[in-house]
């Protein structure tokens, strides 16, 4: 009970202090813009009279970068709301009056983690499915495997998000916040020089970015999406500047679900011993 | 000696260190049901340590502590518990109604309860008229009011109050002594952290010094007294063999005339040492017991630098 109480008040926060609907207004300007491009290009196509193959690969390059945009404002949207949840509160002291009421302070910290999950859930829905919409509408295309490729981005901020809680139950808002996105810069860096490590065929800078994975896979979960969704033949030449010449395997996704599991289970240990 | 049963606190040697420091060094306490305590003490004594160990906010480094007979942080029994921290913030989007509503609900009760509750209590702490206002319009007082609301909420049997009346103008003040009052009268125990030691000796039973995360002292303040006093005698015919005759009651007699003043470990000695004074031909014309008050009492344990 303890954790849906605290998953509503969470969600309602998002969405009374603004930031859900300030973060839904900067992506439909980012829609917008999106769009805009796209109804030129398309434009642009018809007066050169471009053959419908080469149209239909730029569309799915236009579309790949799209979802690479929503991609990275995820990633900040996840970090960026959830690092002052647990931290700011313990600080402030706003967390007393929670944890001594008669709910299990796990519950506080799931239910508070639900909260964020409903709101990046939404989030991650409307954009992914906006970009595909104004794709599709505008050049007639949409994402290979769609729903594959939004649960892979999902997982990427889920993953995000139980790191940032696991760091704010050891550490001030700032450096939560800090330790968060260093480690998603990390990931970023390592999923380049792998992806340059294959270009040139050089595997020992493929390993330095599998090892950059291991220690946060969210960018690996991005480039597994993209792979997910970006057009057969993009894949198969290996042409695409978003994606992805060293396509991380299935084992790593399950890396990550189990790399989720074991940061929500940390935060949720440290939560329940720590002093408040 | 009171039973386990009859504790709503019952603390031994109560510790925590914070990296090194010491914040409660050893506190041994036992608080009966239906007790209005107070815990005295300067700044940095370990009261809300204190405090916050026995809510199950602080994990303490060893000892034990028990409330309302079960450990310290038994999830189950913080339903018979209410909490107003000294600086009471909660999310300041919600308003005064959504704030009792919330808290009402992780108190588990159900929503016919709490569409009484929550009016009643909005009334009780003066904040009707503010029942749709977002805390974030709230002053400090107004705050302290709405934080006061929510640890009644579930008609608790222990309610600890940190500075309850911090940021609260004389009408807010006499508001708080009399819901500790009603609390007492349906046989709630109340735990008061205060520097206001006029409200101190208003309204708790007994009061606890606390220095160094030690209780130093315990006091009755209202009815019978075990603890020291301190007597003034006028008494003729008083030579010094009868004066050192005394020592056998206490160590310290200051003579100043006919005036002996002397201090007593309890009130129960004075008959004693009344009738010693007449067996030894002593003419005893007044006998006063002089009880120090509790600022006196709270500035000799503090000390002149305030506790710093």
């Amino acid at each position: 009970m303890g954790v849906w109480i605290m998953a509503g008040v969470t969600f309602r926060e998002a969405a009374r202090k603004k930031m859900l609907w300030m973060a839904l207004a900067a992506g439909g300007a980012f829609l917008i813009l999106f769009g805009t491009g796209l109804h030129f290009q398309a434009k642009d196509f018809a007066a050169h009279g471009m053959s419908p193959v080469l149209r239909r690969e730029i569309s799915f390059a236009m579309l790949t970068m799209g979802l690479y945009a929503v991609d990275l404002l995820a990633v900040l949207m996840t970090i960026l709301t959830s690092v002052d949840t647990l931290s700011g509160e313990i600080a402030s002291g706003t967390i007393q009056a929670v944890a001594t009421k008669p709910v299990p302070r796990w519950q506080v910290l799931v239910g508070k983690w639900f909260g964020f999950v409903g709101m990046l859930t939404a989030y991650i829905a409307i954009m992914v499915g906006g970009v595909n919409a104004v794709t599709y509408v505008m050049a007639g295309v949409t994402a290979r495997h769609l729903i594959r490729g939004c649960l892979l981005m999902w997982m990427e901020s889920l993953v995000l998000l139980s790191v940032t809680f696991a760091f704010a139950t050891y550490f001030s808002t700032l450096t939560s916040g800090v330790l968060a996105l260093g480690l998603h810069g990390l990931a970023f860096l390592g999923g380049w020089i792998e992806q340059f490590g294959a270009l040139t065929q050089t595997q020992r800078a493929v390993s330095v970015g599998v090892v950059a994975s291991v220690l946060m896979p969210s960018e690996a979960l991005w480039r597994r999406a993209a792979f997910e969704m970006q057009s057969p033949l993009a894949n198969a030449m290996r042409i695409s500047p978003f994606s992805t010449l060293s396509v991380p395997s299935k084992a790593m996704v399950f890396y990550a679900a189990l790399y989720l599991a074991i940061a929500l289970v940390v935060a949720i240990r440290r939560f329940s011993q720590r002093d408040l | 000696m009171s039973r386990a049963s009859d504790l709503a606190i019952r603390t031994r040697g109560l510790r925590k260190v914070f990296s090194g420091k010491v914040a409660v060094r050893n506190l041994t306490l036992d608080v009966s049901r239906g007790e209005v305590f107070g815990f005295l003490g300067p700044n940095g004594a370990g009261k809300s340590t204190s405090v916050k160990m026995l809510l199950g906010l602080v994990f303490p480094t060893s000892g034990e502590a028990e409330i309302l007979g079960r450990p310290a942080g038994d999830v189950k029994t913080r339903s018979k518990v209410g909490f107003l921290p000294e600086h009471f913030r909660f999310y300041d989007w919600l308003t005064s109604t959504e704030l009792l509503k919330l808290h009402a609900r992780l108190y588990g009760m159900s929503h016919v309860m709490l569409r009484e509750r929550v009016p009643a209590l909005l009334d009780l702490v003066g904040l009707t008229p503010h029942r749709d206002k977002p805390l974030r319009d709230f002053s400090k007082g107004m705050l302290q009011r709405i934080g006061l609301a929510q640890a009644l909420l579930n008609e608790p049997d222990l309610i600890f109050l940190d500075e309850p009346t911090s940021g609260l103008d004389p009408f807010g003040r006499r508001l708080v002594r009399d819901i500790i009052k009603a609390q007492r009268d349906r046989g709630a125990t109340v735990l008061l952290n205060s520097h206001l030691l006029g409200e101190v000796e208003i309204t708790c039973d007994r009061v606890a010094f606390i220095r160094d995360g030690e209780v130093v002292e315990t006091r009755q303040l209202n009815g019978e007294t075990e603890e020291q006093i301190t007597v003034s005698i006028r008494a003729v015919n008083v030579n010094a063999e009868v004066v050192n005759g005394l020592s056998q009651w206490t160590p310290s007699v200051r003579v100043d005339g006919e005036r002996l003043t002397l201090t007593l470990s309890s009130s129960a000695l004075l008959p004693e040492v009344v009738r010693y004074l007449v067996a030894k031909a002593a003419d005893v014309y007044e006998v006063t017991p002089q009880r120090l008050s509790l600022e006196e009492r709270f500035l000799e344990i503090v000390g002149s630098d305030g506790g710093l």
